[in-house]
């Protein structure tokens, strides 16, 4: 395995940096959502973590997947859970006993998965370096989803009313 | 750049949101860690969409991210009606199914 | 006939088949058990068709034998029927051997345990056919004597099934060829006399009765056992060495004994065993004492068991093996046997006995049993013929007694067998019954020209001829006291005025009487119960109405016919009228009398069943038919000289004394003498009721003492029962109930706390600790591991995703590992 990251020659040093830079945040973001003893303060960092999954794909010629993430995921998502956090009377501020008792297992459970899964992809994807591609345009996308995916399409909607229905159906006060 | 990055990049939030599902003891807390996973996977895609040429990864990127919109207004919801009647979401308390 | 003639034997489909005379009782007595209930006459009819159809063979066998031993004597074939009664009879001259006949065998081998083989069939020859005719003949008249006489029995059928394999036993043991087989016949005719003795078992003095005979014959039986085991140790080596035979086989025993290499010490002590048996099953001194207690039977069973055919076995048993006890007690020689001794001691005690019987029965009993002495005395003095010719004459008469006896209890006297009170001037009442009674009793007494006096004089004439003087002497006396005692009886239950049922009182006072007699003991064999009397009652109802009168025919017919052969039976051997007519007349003495004469082994062996058998006569002539000069002994031949190698001898050469015309005056004068004293005194006594007589024995001591001692059967009883059993069986019994309960019964108690021990322990310990202990720590250790992985089970999200992630790591770590490497 040879020169591992982010500065190698034949390579857009910008986009590295870019994605360098983005990459750290989004990992800061992701443990603070998972240490954090305030559950306010760890959705935060969420949407922190989300936005820096959007930067990504739009550094991965995914533009409009970047949009919709932001839309739905930041936008609808995340106001989902702060609903959630404040109809389960989450306190305000710092709270302790975030963890439940076994939380020590996590540890190795995360160290284990982390490590397998980085040397099979650095054993699988040793050097390869990705194409630079331009911006994908959208209608690409919306070929595929009506004309091979158009069953799947379909079935999502479905599954959103189902969802939708099901949520509203659970959420009674009855 | 390389490859690696992303699919590196994927694994680590992966890796947290593994450690998150375990360790936190709130249900919501344990949702958006599993929102962490899901966006660890998506990410996978949507780089191997682009390692490939294929645009299918974005297309199925596209897909995870309604249905992870869908899961958490049905999980949102239960963890609602739990609280509901429990007064409290903390899992460790949540153990009815004890064998 | 001098010269070695190769002779043909006649055989015979009688002969060869006779063992279906014994057979045909047998079956005949399953069937009368099995079905006799349900037919017509209750098995009666099947009592006598299987003793008819035994009756036909037997006579066949009769015939058949006559020819062959005449195709013997006159060294041709076998004539026809015609020619075997038309011939004068034997050819040889006088002094010559005559040939042995050797019998007609028909046998099988029922089991064999190395090398020695036990067979079961028939063994036919002279003697053996004369009384298994002699034994159907009987059978049959006492059977249809029963029809009527036993009528209305609680127990009908089993009595005819009784009497049926008693004559089957009898029958099995007449044509038994070897000891095995007599000992089988001997013992169904015991255990048949059992049951025919105690057939009203219910009055406890029948069964008692029962078991005396029983156990006083028991007695007489271990000899048989013991002498059938001596004679087998000391004939079975000779037997197989010079016979082909073993040491059951009758005929081997007969030659081994007259082979002169039979050891002196077996012949012996097997002769003494075996006359022991004879002792006890024929009533001699000193075990007479069951014959009188067999009253207690019904009267066609006395008449046949206990008179003509069951007793009679023990003469016969000598008779047939007649060579061991000849060389054993030294026969031939002159020496005084033990035979004759007891023979003779039984004519006089018997006969003494008889006077002071008032039940009709016990005096012909007693009668039997004395004449029994006779056939002993004869047998045991050399006189072999004429002691099976009482055996054949005695049967006769005095089975025609016992029927007259039953008949007159039967329909004179109200079932009562006591003469004193129930008898008396019957003679006017019941002819035929008189009559028949009196010429069985001038045939018992010997007068001319009735049968006895042709077969009990010869023996006394033998009996002196051979030189036994006292002995001849003794028998005199014997026939003096049987004129006597004989007299007394009649004159009791004939003549006079009647007394008791006689008189024709009523129910009431017989009903008393009879019972009285039941209580006491004495005399009255009578021994229903008040129900089976009212059966008899019922059945004969209008009898008692008019006092005694004569029988029915199916009762008189058989008395009728035995009287008529009580005069004529003599003449079957009238050796006295052979010096006029020839010895022709001397039946029994050509057919049935075994020919002292050697034959060689090699036809013995070679005569197989049924099968003609070329005999040699012997070259020489070896005079064994001495004595028909000068009523001396031949001093050679079969008996006294070992026959030649390569001969065997079956039979000694007996002598015949040459009856002289003043013997016979002396014994008929004698006999005249005691008649003429004892009808006087009858009269006087009992029918004048003279004052010296009477009360005679209460006022002279002596004569009371005398006469007690009869009344109480020499105290012989007393001693047996109160002695010698108390003596034995007490402590035995004693012993055995100590056994009893302190050893068998604390063994099984022992074993039982045993178990239950035993059982507790393994309970304790192997079943609840180990056993259940394996099951309980199955059960712990399932729900221990259940306790120990429900940790697992929290309920608990977070663990469960722990779980969940941990173990998929594991898994695409094996994964990564098995695809990598």
């Amino acid at each position: 395995m040879s020169a591992l990251i982010l500065a190698a020659d034949d390579i857009n040093v910008a986009q590295n940096v870019a994605f360098g830079i983005i990459a750290a945040m989004m990992i800061f973001a992701a443990l603070s959502v998972v240490t954090s003893k305030n559950v306010v303060h760890a959705a935060l960092w969420l949407v922190m973590v989300l936005s820096g999954v959007a930067a990504q794909y739009i550094l991965a010629s995914a533009e409009f997947v970047a949009a919709s993430q932001i839309l739905v995921y930041i936008g609808a998502v995340m106001v989902l859970f702060l609903f959630g956090i404040m109809l389960t009377r989450a306190q305000i501020g710092k709270e302790a006993g975030l963890n439940n008792k076994g939380w020590a297992l996590g540890i190795p459970v995360g160290l284990l998965m982390f490590g397998l899964l980085a040397w099979v992809i650095l054993d699988a994807f040793d050097d390869q370096v990705l194409p630079d591609r331009g911006a994908t345009p959208t209608v690409l996308l919306s070929d595929q989803f009506l004309s091979i995916y158009l069953v799947p399409f379909i079935a999502v909607s479905f599954v959103l009313l189902a969802a939708a229905i099901g949520a509203i159906v659970l959420a009674r006060k009855d | 750049m390389l490859a690696v990055n992303f699919l590196l990049l994927a694994a680590a939030l992966f890796s947290i949101g593994v450690y998150g599902v375990i360790a936190r003891r709130n249900a919501v807390m344990v949702l958006m860690s599993i929102e962490l996973i899901l966006n660890a996977v998506t990410l996978n895609l949507v780089a191997f969409a682009l390692m490939n040429g294929a645009i299918d990864g974005q297309v199925f990127a596209l897909f995870v991210i309604a249905i992870a919109a869908a899961e958490v207004g049905v999980g949102l919801a239960m963890v609602l009606m739990i609280y509901r009647n429990r007064k409290s979401i903390a899992l460790d308390e949540l153990s009815e199914m004890k064998g | 006939m001098l010269a070695a003639d190769a002779i043909e034997l006649s055989s015979g489909w009688f002969l060869e088949n006779a063992w279906l005379v014994g057979l045909i009782p047998v079956i005949g007595f399953a069937v009368i058990i099995g079905f006799g209930k349900r037919l017509p006459m209750k098995g009666a009819e099947v009592g006598l068709a299987s003793m008819a159809i035994s009756l036909v063979i037997a006579l066949g066998g009769v015939v058949q034998w006559i020819q062959r031993t005449n195709s013997a004597d006159t060294g041709e074939e076998a004539g026809s029927l015609i020619q075997a009664f038309g011939r004068t009879l034997p050819q040889a001259t006088e002094g010559e051997a005559k040939p042995f006949v050797t019998p007609v065998v028909t046998s099988w081998v029922w089991w064999q345990n190395s090398g020695l083989e036990f067979g079961i069939g028939s063994s036919i020859d002279g003697l053996a056919i004369l009384l298994i005719a002699l034994v159907a003949f009987i059978t049959l008249l006492v059977m249809i004597f029963s029809v009527d006489y036993v009528r209305g029995d609680r127990r009908y059928t089993h009595f005819f099934a009784a009497m049926t394999l008693f004559s089957g036993g009898m029958l099995i043991m007449v044509m038994s060829e070897n000891m095995v087989q007599l000992i089988l016949g001997w013992e169904i005719m015991g255990l048949t006399s059992f049951m025919l003795i105690g057939h009203w078992w219910e009055e406890e003095a029948n069964s008692r009765a029962a078991l005396k005979a029983f156990f006083t014959v028991r007695v007489g039986d271990v000899g048989l056992l013991v002498g059938t085991a001596i004679i087998f140790f000391g004939a079975n080596q000779w037997a197989v060495d010079n016979l082909d035979s073993n040491g059951f086989n009758i005929a081997a025993i007969q030659a081994w004994a007259l082979s002169g290499e039979a050891n002196t010490q077996f012949l012996l002590w097997g002769a003494v065993a075996l006359f022991i048996a004879c002792i006890g099953k024929s009533g001699q001194f000193p075990l007479h004492t069951w014959l009188p207690d067999a009253m207690a039977g019904p009267t066609p069973v006395s008449s046949l068991l206990h008179s003509s055919t069951m007793v009679v076995a023990g003469v016969f048993l000598v008779a047939r093996i007649y060579p061991v006890f000849w060389e054993g007690f030294n026969i031939g020689t002159g020496g005084l046997s033990f035979i004759a001794i007891i023979g003779a001691i039984t004519i006089v005690i018997a006969a003494l006995l008889a006077f002071v019987q008032d039940d009709i029965k016990k005096v012909l009993a007693y009668s039997t049993v004395s004449q029994l002495g006779y056939m002993m005395l004869g047998l045991g003095t050399g006189a072999w013929l004429p002691a099976v010719f009482h055996i054949f004459t005695h049967a006769f008469f005095k089975c025609a007694l016992f029927l007259c006896a039953g008949s007159v209890s039967h329909s004179g006297s109200h079932h009562s067998f006591d003469m004193k009170k129930d008898m008396g001037g019957l003679r006017k009442k019941m002819p035929v019954t008189f009559a028949a009674w009196c010429v069985s009793t001038l045939a018992l007494t010997g007068v001319f020209p009735f049968a006895g006096f042709w077969s009990k004089d010869e023996i006394i004439d033998n009996v002196g001829a051979n030189g036994y003087t006292f002995l001849m002497w003794v028998g005199l006396a014997g026939a003096a006291l049987t004129a006597m005692y004989m007299t007394r009886a009649t004159y009791l239950t004939f003549f006079g005025e009647p007394r008791g049922a006689a008189a024709g009182h009523g129910h009431d006072d017989a009903h008393a009487e009879e019972h009285e007699m039941e209580h006491i003991g004495v005399g009255a064999p009578e021994p229903r119960s008040l129900g089976a009397a009212a059966n008899a009652h019922g059945d004969d109802g209008s009898d008692h109405s008019d006092g005694p009168h004569e029988s029915g025919k199916l009762i008189l017919i058989p008395i009728v016919i035995l009287a008529f052969f009580a005069v004529t039976a003599g003449f079957a051997n009238p050796t006295p009228l052979a010096s006029r007519f020839g010895e022709g007349v001397e039946v029994l003495k050509t057919y049935v009398e075994p020919r002292a004469t050697p034959i060689s082994t090699g036809e013995v062996i070679a005569s197989g069943p049924g099968e003609s058998v070329r005999i040699v006569t012997p070259s020489v002539a070896p005079s064994a038919e001495g004595g028909e000069g000068e009523g001396g002994h031949s001093k050679s031949g079969c008996g006294f000289t070992a026959p030649e190698t390569g001969t065997v001898c079956f039979f000694p050469g007996v002598s015949h004394a040459e009856p002289k015309f003043a013997k016979i005056l002396l014994s008929l004068a004698i006999v005249a003498v005691g008649y003429a004293l004892a009808i006087a005194f009858c009269v006087a006594f009992y029918g004048r009721r003279d004052e010296r007589l009477v009360g005679l024995t209460e006022r002279n001591r002596a004569l009371r003492g005398g006469f007690l001692f009869l009344k109480n059967k020499y105290y012989l009883d007393a001693l047996y029962e109160n002695v010698i059993v108390r003596a034995i069986a007490h402590p035995i019994a004693n012993a055995a109930y100590w056994v009893n309960q302190k050893v068998i019964d604390a063994t099984v108690n022992e074993v039982g706390i045993g178990t239950r021990k035993t059982g507790q322990w393994v309970y304790d310990n192997i079943d609840q600790k180990v056993v259940d202990g394996a099951v309980n720590g199955s059960g712990w250790a399932a729900s221990e591991a259940g306790h120990g992985l429900q940790s697992t089970q929290s309920g608990k999200v977070s663990q469960y995703g722990a779980l969940l992630f941990g173990a998929a790591a594991v898994g695409a770590i094996v994964l990564v590992l098995v695809n990598v490497s």
